[in-house]
């Protein structure tokens, strides 16, 4: 069990290193100078120039050996010190990220969790009913097969624009400024449910069918026949079949996340929603290099975090890694 | 010998047909590539031209409207088309040679080599691809559609890796490789001549998925922007739609042909790979 | 009174390309306490035969004939009824017993799952279960561990406790030796034949390629060729003195009696089975009989003689004959 747990973590310092490693190296040896080219248009804004300067100063420190300037990278980094948006200036890169991930964070857990939890519990339902099996499933491929921007785009169309019953941008309405009251509770609630409801079909269509197609391979399974053939009623089996069908499937959580943060980045795109997919696309469109940065990392960390979340719940669902049977992945 | 093999070969291709997923995937793949490769020739616009009426709905002469500008988006969406298959079939191609290659290695090779293969392998997988796509993308002042398969490429293919390594080592163990290996017959030789052949079945089905999976990477690029410079593509329509704030004014023609298409397209791959996985494994088939 | 009465038992195999007989025709019996060994070279429908006394199910199809258990008939082509015969009444050690428990749930949680659905409680049985368990020398812990955790010879004995813990009227034994090394397999053969003294089983069918295990622990053999019984009678009337021409080359392939590997030597027999799927005329046998004459195209009848306790059965014309 150790030994897996170690291993897990090897790779997620090795990846970190790696992504403030690309980080640090892309903006300074990419074609076209982009450091040069930040600045350049960095001085379109007088009072930007002096603050990049000093920052490029201290993190690429552009007159001291390589081995120097990587080294102070790091240092900037352990500090939280991301750079200054261009964008947003002068706030500090740390601090517009710090501002959006609530919003990510409210859309994307629940609609992890829930998906999960719904898609697995119907794919398991829907294995082998012959009706529900040939009708849904066909379904659960489409919604799986959906680019996460246009079911958004579709949700925000049907139930924004032509019913009129959500709002189709922002986090909370441009008239009320956040504060703590039911009405301003409410109100998030009602511009959060579409973003979310849009991550959390697609993802629904694909755990649905993950867990239908493992569930029959599990239910062909040795232990399934001879429960079988020891008069077990179809209900024991089918629980057996579904806890070690969801060990894959909690795998597969993992292995999705990467799929998932970029569903996210692209939903809150089509929603306005201010969360870190927002910023990164306003980014992108003004050439914010250390907004882009900043977001970067932040993703990579979320998405390790939540690997190292997932590992830990298949310690305790998987006996074989526990005791240490199977240390690989 | 040779009988047994042309008996399974028709058994394939009796059940391939029979099968009804693969049937229908296969059509609508079948439909969209035609209609990328004819669709062109249908339109006498040009995808970019101002042609018409602005922010028009379907007519006779165009016949998915036109775009807030007063551009064709039937035009639009077969041009956009062209590149959804060259993307996702080079990506998706490089992702499962690229795989396929690490996993060929580290599974065979065992050792050191599979020890760093494996964990270039699960750094790869950890580090969410579209991160890295960013910040590739974002940097880069000049993009293709080559370059957009290139970077897709070679970030997709870590699951394939891991797949591939663990049937290489599982076929490693039988006899047919032992006997090949005693023999002394090289390592590649080996892998090209005894191990991949056993896999290919599985390797095509890994491709159908690299494929799809490489459509979806490229709409979600195209869509926050970091799509190529030039030409038109699916991806990049529903950003151009939503940015001219379609949503808001209800042009419901703008932004739900190309996202439709993807989702049937990489819904038909989807379904084609499990209908090949039921003619591959009887067990899945059921009476 | 017959412990169990096989009677024309036809189960087929629903394929796309028809119908696989592995089971075509099948006419035996059996008295209480008797270890029946089944035995034929690998694909001749053992398996088949030995599941469909608990467990028919699709592509399997019940197609003809009877069975009757203590006098009473068994139900075999209703699943859902037969649920209630399994394990108390009819049961199974499969041929994959290795891979037969759950992998994620310790053994205890498996047995109190499985009682439970019978409608006993595990403590119930706890005091029967430690003893059974003490005679087939597996430690208690074992209950608490995974099946991952259990050495192959554990998990074979653990799967033979469970499948036998309702004291079954008949016990089918799948390959039970084969997949283990010579030792164990010793052991298990056995546990069985004292599993039979002690009553746990009403009766035992054997089924193995392995004839010289069937000469230790069988009271009678059954040998079976392409789906069809070829032979039935008291395993030393049939080792020594076999009557059916296959009988006869499959003993004589054994170097002497009790050696191993028979299965190798099995396949001494020149030629090989015909297709299940459309099996030839008459005479299953006939393509790789050494005797076979004109006669053989008709299908043998099968010659039933009473040998004080024990019959005597054999399809073959030759026996025909002999007795006209
Ligand atoms: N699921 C199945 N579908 C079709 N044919 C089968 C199936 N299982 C077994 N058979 C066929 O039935 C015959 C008998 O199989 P089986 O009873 O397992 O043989 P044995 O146990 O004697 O080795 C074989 O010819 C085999 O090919
Ligand atoms: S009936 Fe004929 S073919 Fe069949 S075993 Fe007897 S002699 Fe041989
Ligand atoms: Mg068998």
């Amino acid at each position: 069990m150790w030994r897996y747990l170690g291993r897990k973590f090897t790779i997620y310092v090795l990846t970190f290193f790696l992504a403030v490693t690309i980080d640090w190296v892309i903006p300074r040896f990419m074609p076209g100078n982009p450091v040069q080219t930040m600045l350049s248009r960095a001085a379109l804004r007088a009072e930007a120039v002096e603050v990049m300067r000093g920052y490029y100063l201290k993190a690429f420190g552009l007159d001291v050996p390589i081995w120097q300037q990587y080294l102070n990278f790091w240092k900037a980094v352990f500090r939280g010190d991301l750079g200054i948006s261009v964008y947003l200036f002068p706030k500090p890169v740390m601090k517009v990220i710090a501002e959006a991930i609530p919003y990510t964070l409210a859309i994307l857990v629940p609609a992890i969790l829930l998906s999960w939890l719904a898609g697995n519990k119907f794919g398991a339902f829907a294995a082998r009913r012959k009706w529900l099996d040939s009708t849904l499933l066909p379904l659960g491929y489409f919604l799986t097969a959906t680019p996460y921007m246009w079911l958004g785009i579709l949700l925000a169309w049907g139930f924004g624009v032509a019913l009129g019953w959500f709002p189709i941008a922002g986090g909370y309405s441009f008239a009320m400024t956040p504060h703590f009251s039911w009405k301003f509770v409410l109100d998030l609630l009602w511009h959060w449910f579409l973003p979310f409801a849009s991550l959390f079909l697609v993802m629904f269509g694909g755990w649905a069918i993950g867990m239908r197609n493992m569930i029959i391979y599990e239910l062909e399974a040795d232990y399934a026949q001879y429960l079988e053939s020891l008069g077990a009623p179809r209900r024991l089996i089918r629980n057996y079949a579904f806890h070690n069908a969801l060990l894959p499937q909690i795998t597969g959580l993992a292995l999705q996340m990467g799929t998932i943060a970029a569903g996210a980045v692209v939903t809150e795109t089509v929603f306005s929603y201010p969360g870190i997919g927002s910023l990164i696309v306003q980014a992108i469109q003004n050439q914010d290099y250390f907004l882009i940065q900043g977001c970067f990392l932040f993703i990579i960390i979320g998405v390790l975090l939540a690997n190292f979340l997932v590992d830990i719940a298949y310690l305790i669902v998987d006996p074989r890694t526990r005791r240490g049977m199977l240390g690989e992945t | 010998m040779k009988a047994q093999k042309n008996r399974t070969k028709n058994e394939f291709l009796y059940f391939a047909w029979r099968n009804k997923k693969l049937r229908i995937g296969i059509f609508i793949l079948l439909f969209f590539i035609l209609l990328a490769i004819v669709g062109p020739y249908l339109t006498p616009y040009d995808p970019w031209a101002y042609v018409g009426p602005p922010a028009s709905g379907p007519s006779q002469k165009f016949w998915f409207g036109t775009t807030m500008f007063g551009q064709d988006v039937f035009s639009q969406f077969v041009h956009g088309l062209r590149p959804v298959f060259l993307v996702g079939a080079f990506g998706g191609g490089l992702a499962t040679l690229i795989g396929t290659v690490i996993g060929f290695i580290a599974g065979y090779r065992g050792g050191w080599i599979d020890e760093i293969l494996n964990t270039l392998t699960n750094v790869v997988l950890v580090i969410p691809t579209l991160a890295l796509l960013l910040i590739l993308a974002a940097y880069l002042g000049v993009r293709s559609f080559f370059i957009q398969a290139v970077f897709i490429g070679c970030t997709a293919w870590p699951w394939t890796a891991r797949a591939v390594r663990a049937q290489t080592m599982s076929l490693k163990a039988r006899e047919f490789v032992d006997l090949a290996r005693i023999s002394g017959m090289r390592a590649t030789k080996i892998i090209l001549t005894e191990i991949a052949p056993n896999m290919l079945s599985y390797l095509v089905m890994v491709f159908i998925l690299q494929f799809g999976g490489a459509i979806l990477n490229a709409a979600t690029l195209d869509f926050i922007g970091l799509g190529p410079t030039r030409g038109i593509s699916l991806g990049l329509m529903m950003q151009i739609a939503l940015l001219w704030g379609a949503l808001p004014l209800g042009m419901w023609w703008w932004f739900i042909p190309p996202g439709l298409t993807i989702a049937l397209l990489v819904g038909a791959l989807y379904i084609t790979n499990v209908g090949l996985d039921e003619v591959f494994n009887p067990k899945l088939r059921g009476i | 009174m017959e412990l169990l009465a096989v009677e024309n038992l036809r189960v087929y195999y629903q394929t796309l390309r028809g119908d696989v007989k592995a089971v075509d025709g099948v006419t035996f019996s059996m008295s209480p306490g008797e270890i029946m060994g089944l035995a034929g070279e690998s694909g001749c429908g053992k398996s088949t035969l030995g599941r469909s006394l608990v467990l028919l199910k699709p592509p399997m199809k019940y197609v003809g004939g009877k069975v009757l258990l203590k006098g009473t008939p068994l139900p075999i082509w209703d699943k859902k009824t037969m649920a209630s015969f399994r394990f108390s009444e009819v049961s199974l050690i499969p041929q994959y017993a290795l891979s037969a428990l759950n992998p994620t749930r310790k053994v205890k949680k498996l047995l109190t799952d499985i009682l439970w659905s019978k409608g006993i409680k595990f403590s119930q049985i706890f005091p029967e279960l430690r003893r059974r368990m003490e005679l087939v020398e597996l430690p208690l812990e074992v209950l608490n561990m995974y099946p991952f955790e259990l050495s192959g010879g554990m998990k074979q004995r653990m799967v033979m406790v469970l499948s036998t813990l309702l004291n079954p009227s008949l016990l089918i034994a799948d390959e039970v030796t084969s997949a283990l090394d010579v030792s164990t397999q010793k052991a298990v053969a056995r546990m069985l034949v004292e599993f039979r003294d002690r009553k746990f089983v009403g009766a035992i069918i054997v089924i193995t390629h392995d004839i010289s295990l069937l000469y230790q622990i069988a009271d009678s053999i059954f040998v079976m060729y392409a789906g069809k019984l070829m032979e039935r009678g008291s395993t030393e009337d049939l080792i020594q003195r076999p009557k059916h021409p296959y009988t006869q080359l499959l003993v004589a392939s054994l170097p002497r009696i009790g050696a191993r590997y028979a299965q190798e030597k099995l396949q001494g027999i020149p030629g090989c089975p015909p297709s299940l799927l459309e099996p030839p005329q008459g005479c299953r046998f006939r393509t790789r009989c050494p005797r076979t004459w004109e006669k053989c195209l008709e299908e043998p009848p099968l010659v039933t003689t009473k040998d004080g306790d024990l019959t005597w059965q054999v399809a073959c014309w030759l026996a025909v004959d002999k007795h006209a």
